[in-house]
């Protein structure tokens, strides 16, 4: 059975309504008339009548106007995709590049961007609840399993094939990781949009100046250059923080401290991963004893405390991004933990950016040398009934040509033939750091419970490195019971040694 | 006198000339609705809005509160769990820290309020130059959005560029950028109590002030005539009769500070670690983030109850002193 067109169910409500409005009328008026004589009640009535019957005739034009109008802009709708994404820099540029897939396909683009604080709890709730605000959305990548297993995005692999569209393509991390559920199986539910991971820049200028050179070598004996190692950064800071550079006093690093969202795990973990932190077992699937709170991963939670006590501008207490590009770009600190995806727009930067800014890998621990990954998918909303042009967008934008200017205008492409291209680390200043931190991502968890384990760890490290409560043993062993409590809520079997 | 009566009761009246057999199918469609039935066609959209938003939620929480719905994970068989959400709460020493951190925050904001308040009050109420004009500059914060005096709270304590570290430093000679107000655990707390008085102090001295403006006058004229001293007035006649008004201002604060949320949120995030979490926000977490819906309706249940029951225990309080 066809389902009633909007403009027909409004002229329905609209009649009815009117009906109602008649009767109100009907009611009222027998009141009024009751004291007149008939002649003067039939003249009366007539009167209303003609009255009513223009009434009438007037507003089911205007309703039936309404409809064909309404109709009109329903059709025109039909042209519309509607993309959902965080409100950052990288949003800007996929705007800039969606004008081109507007000017092929006809089909206009709207775009509905949440600041990162709330990205996770809008777009989920959008998601959980069915809502149709969205056509295509770029998730973040721990939400791809959430996401498969309770059939929000539809599943990409029969597309894929049609179109020719091969994962192969695109840098393996970002298919795992943004794509891919159950990991590392052939099963797609979002093509790689958005290559990110955790990053960091420099004071250039002020690592260049040969009596902060000197300085740090008659302190140090060695040459003041970009950390290599967490222990090298530390140092560094430590020799930043609180020294008076052009008559202003300066702090050594900045990093991710966070509470309400992800920002502490998302700092946290590039130090644990290079420490010796894993999330489970890789011989046996959620065994996280001995593994997330083994002494190494302790004695890596200790080392960002004590980084986030030593070296950090006072008040960073709960700083994320935003946080860290206002005191990279205000002059404050030496170095800075961000994301890649700020990168064009700091080095953009008229104070700062240029010859000013360097930057470098997430520094390698005494075991490992790994960092955190970030970034995002696009997929096609379930519910959306636009499917067939939100599909036609993501073809659009994984052809060569257009990842190739996704990454010019400042976006990160995962595709493979813009990224391994020999032109490419000289394409960027920040373009070889990129590609390296690419080789040595780690993700957190996704698995369709990962707000709860994201918001434990949140919790537990808060406590320890912020509000020093307790010691770091305590706060990854607790963190194991909360997990495993997760895990078998969720029907996991947690196995405990 | 008749038509007065047709009018009146529309329900019997007739029209004359116009026999009962001749009246047409149309003619009765257009006789009327009764007092009645409009009066239920005013009410019933609003009983259907109290129903649809109200009522049916309430007891489809109620219905959540007993199963393992989590809404991350709805792709899970639903079940039911009987009274488990309710002992997993009760037995978290999680929820039990969070609940002492509430109440805390709210003994101790709304002690601060009504001192304030009072004072405040006291003040107004005497008549001086600039009297409208001082009133109004200190209602304007409860006149703001919580969010707002969240956002330009968090700007006034920064500890670097955040005046009100300056203002601390030209006092006590501590270094502006030393300490943090919203970042330490030992000055979080006060300070979402400090900023929670500041806004809503004004709020307590509008309801005081009602109490002081009821006293006749009177009394203290009858206290003058005996030579009362202004203390002995303040304590025999101002207090005892405002109480009742003191107490209203309490249980409106207090009900209001234990649902406090977006203020907390903004300033501290429950932050450092979950020093400044209340309940409300460890509600929103588990309901909004974590997204356990069963154990959130539950958790909602409990603290509505609870506040439910205290404040019947206290209006009970208030009634008495009332009677008094």
């Amino acid at each position: 059975m066809p389902e009633p067109s909007p403009a027909a169910v409004r002229l329905v409500l609209h009649s009815s309504l009117l009906k109602l409005g008649f009767r109100v009328l009907a009611s009222l008026r027998q009141g009024a008339l009751s004291g007149l004589d008939a002649s003067t009640r039939e003249e009366t009535d007539m009167r209303t009548f003609n009255w009513l019957r223009s009434s009438a005739a007037t507003t089911v034009l205007g309703a039936a106007l309404l409809g064909i109008f309404g109709g009109g802009e329903a059709a025109a709708q039909g042209k519309q995709l509607t993309l959902c994404w965080a409100a950052w820099d990288p949003a800007n540029a996929l705007v800039e590049l969606g004008k081109d897939f507007t000017k092929q396909s006809g089909i206009e683009m709207k775009y509905e961007f949440v600041p990162w604080t709330s990205y996770a709890d809008r777009f989920l709730n959008e998601l959980n609840s069915h809502g149709k605000l969205c056509d295509l959305i770029i998730g973040d990548s721990q939400w791809i399993g959430g996401a498969a297993e309770n059939k929000w995005y539809v599943k990409l692999n029969d597309f894929f094939d049609k179109e020719h569209i091969s994962m192969d393509d695109f840098v393996p991390a970002t298919v795992v990781g943004y794509s891919q559920w159950p990991k590392n199986s052939a099963n797609y539910w979002a093509l790689p949009a958005m290559a990110d991971a955790v990053g960091w820049t420099y004071r250039k200028d002020w690592f260049s100046r040969p009596d902060i050179q000197s300085a740090f070598k008659a302190k140090y004996g060695r040459d003041l250059a970009p950390p290599k190692t967490y222990d090298e950064l530390k140092q560094i800071a430590e020799f930043f923080q609180g020294r008076e550079i052009d008559g202003k006093k300066v702090y050594g690093a900045y990093i991710f401290t966070e509470r309400g969202s992800e920002g502490i795990t998302m700092g946290v973990t590039n130090v644990l991963y290079n420490y010796g932190f894993s999330y489970d077992n890789p011989k046996k699937p959620y065994q996280m004893q001995g593994i997330v709170n083994s002494a190494e991963a302790a004695k890596g939670l200790e080392f960002y405390k004590e980084l986030y006590k030593c070296c950090t501008a006072p008040g960073m207490t709960n700083a994320y991004m935003q946080e860290g590009l206002d005191a990279f770009k205000s002059g404050q600190v030496a170095m800075q933990m961000n994301w890649f995806a700020f990168f064009p727009g700091l080095y953009k930067d008229p104070n700062v950016g240029g010859d000013k800014i360097g930057f470098f890998v997430n520094p390698a621990g005494p075991n490992g040398h790994f960092t955190q990954l970030g970034g995002q998918g696009i997929s096609v909303v379930a519910t959306s009934d636009r499917k067939d042009d939100a599909l036609a967008y993501i073809k659009w934008f994984a052809q060569p040509a257009v990842q190739q200017k996704w990454w010019q205008i400042g976006g990160y492409s995962a595709l493979k033939a813009v990224v391994d291209a020999p032109d490419f680390p000289k394409s960027a200043a920040f373009a070889p750091q990129f590609l390296e931190s690419m080789g040595i991502v780690k993700d957190f968890w996704a698995e369709p419970s990962y707000a709860q384990l994201l918001l434990d760890m949140q919790k537990r490290v808060h406590d320890y490195v912020v509000a020093d409560k307790g010691t770091a043993q305590q706060a990854l062993d607790l963190l194991v019971k909360d997990w495993t409590k997760v895990f078998k809520e969720q029907g996991k079997q947690v196995a405990s040694q | 006198m008749d038509k007065m009566t047709t009018i009146l009761q529309p329900d019997h009246a007739t029209i004359p000339g116009v026999s009962e057999p001749a009246k047409s199918r149309a003619a009765r469609r257009v006789h009327g609705l009764s007092d009645r039935t409009i009066a239920w066609l005013f009410v019933a959209p609003t009983i259907a809005l109290l129903l649809a938003i109200n009522i049916f939620p309430l007891v489809w929480m109620i219905r959540l509160s007993f199963t393992s719905l989590n809404l991350s994970m709805s792709y899970l068989p639903l079940r039911f769990v009987g009274l488990d959400n309710f002992s997993d709460i009760l037995n978290d020493e999680d929820v039990w820290f969070r609940l002492q951190t509430t109440a805390q925050f709210v003994i101790c904001s709304v002690a601060m309020q009504v001192v304030i308040g009072f004072g405040l009050a006291l003040l107004i109420n005497r008549q001086f130059r600039g009297h409208s004009f001082w009133t109004t500059i200190i209602l304007l914060p409860m006149m703001l959005s919580p969010a707002v005096v969240g956002n330009f709270w968090t700007l006034l304590l920064q500890p670097q560029i955040g005046p009100f570290n300056y203002l601390i430093s030209m006092f006590t000679g501590v270094p502006p950028s030393s300490f943090s107000m919203t970042g330490q655990v030992a000055l979080a707390p006060w300070t979402i109590v400090l900023v929670d008085t500041w806004m809503w102090a004004p709020y307590v001295m509008l309801i005081c002030l009602a109490g002081l403006r009821s006293i006749p006058d009177y009394i203290y004229e009858a206290a003058e005539v005996d030579r009362a001293s202004a203390w002995r007035q303040f304590w025999s006649i101002t207090l005892p009769m405002t109480v009742p008004f003191l107490m209203l201002a309490v249980l409106f604060r207090a009900i209001e500070n234990f649902k406090m949320f977006d203020m907390v949120n903004l300033l501290t995030s429950g932050g450092p670690g979950s020093t400044t979490e209340l309940v409300s926000i460890t509600l929103k977490r588990a309901a909004f983030e974590k997204w356990r819906t069963g154990y959130s309706s539950a958790l909602a249940i409990i603290l509505f109850v609870a506040v439910f029951g205290a404040a019947n225990i206290y209006v009970k309080a208030l009634n008495k002193v009332k009677q008094r």
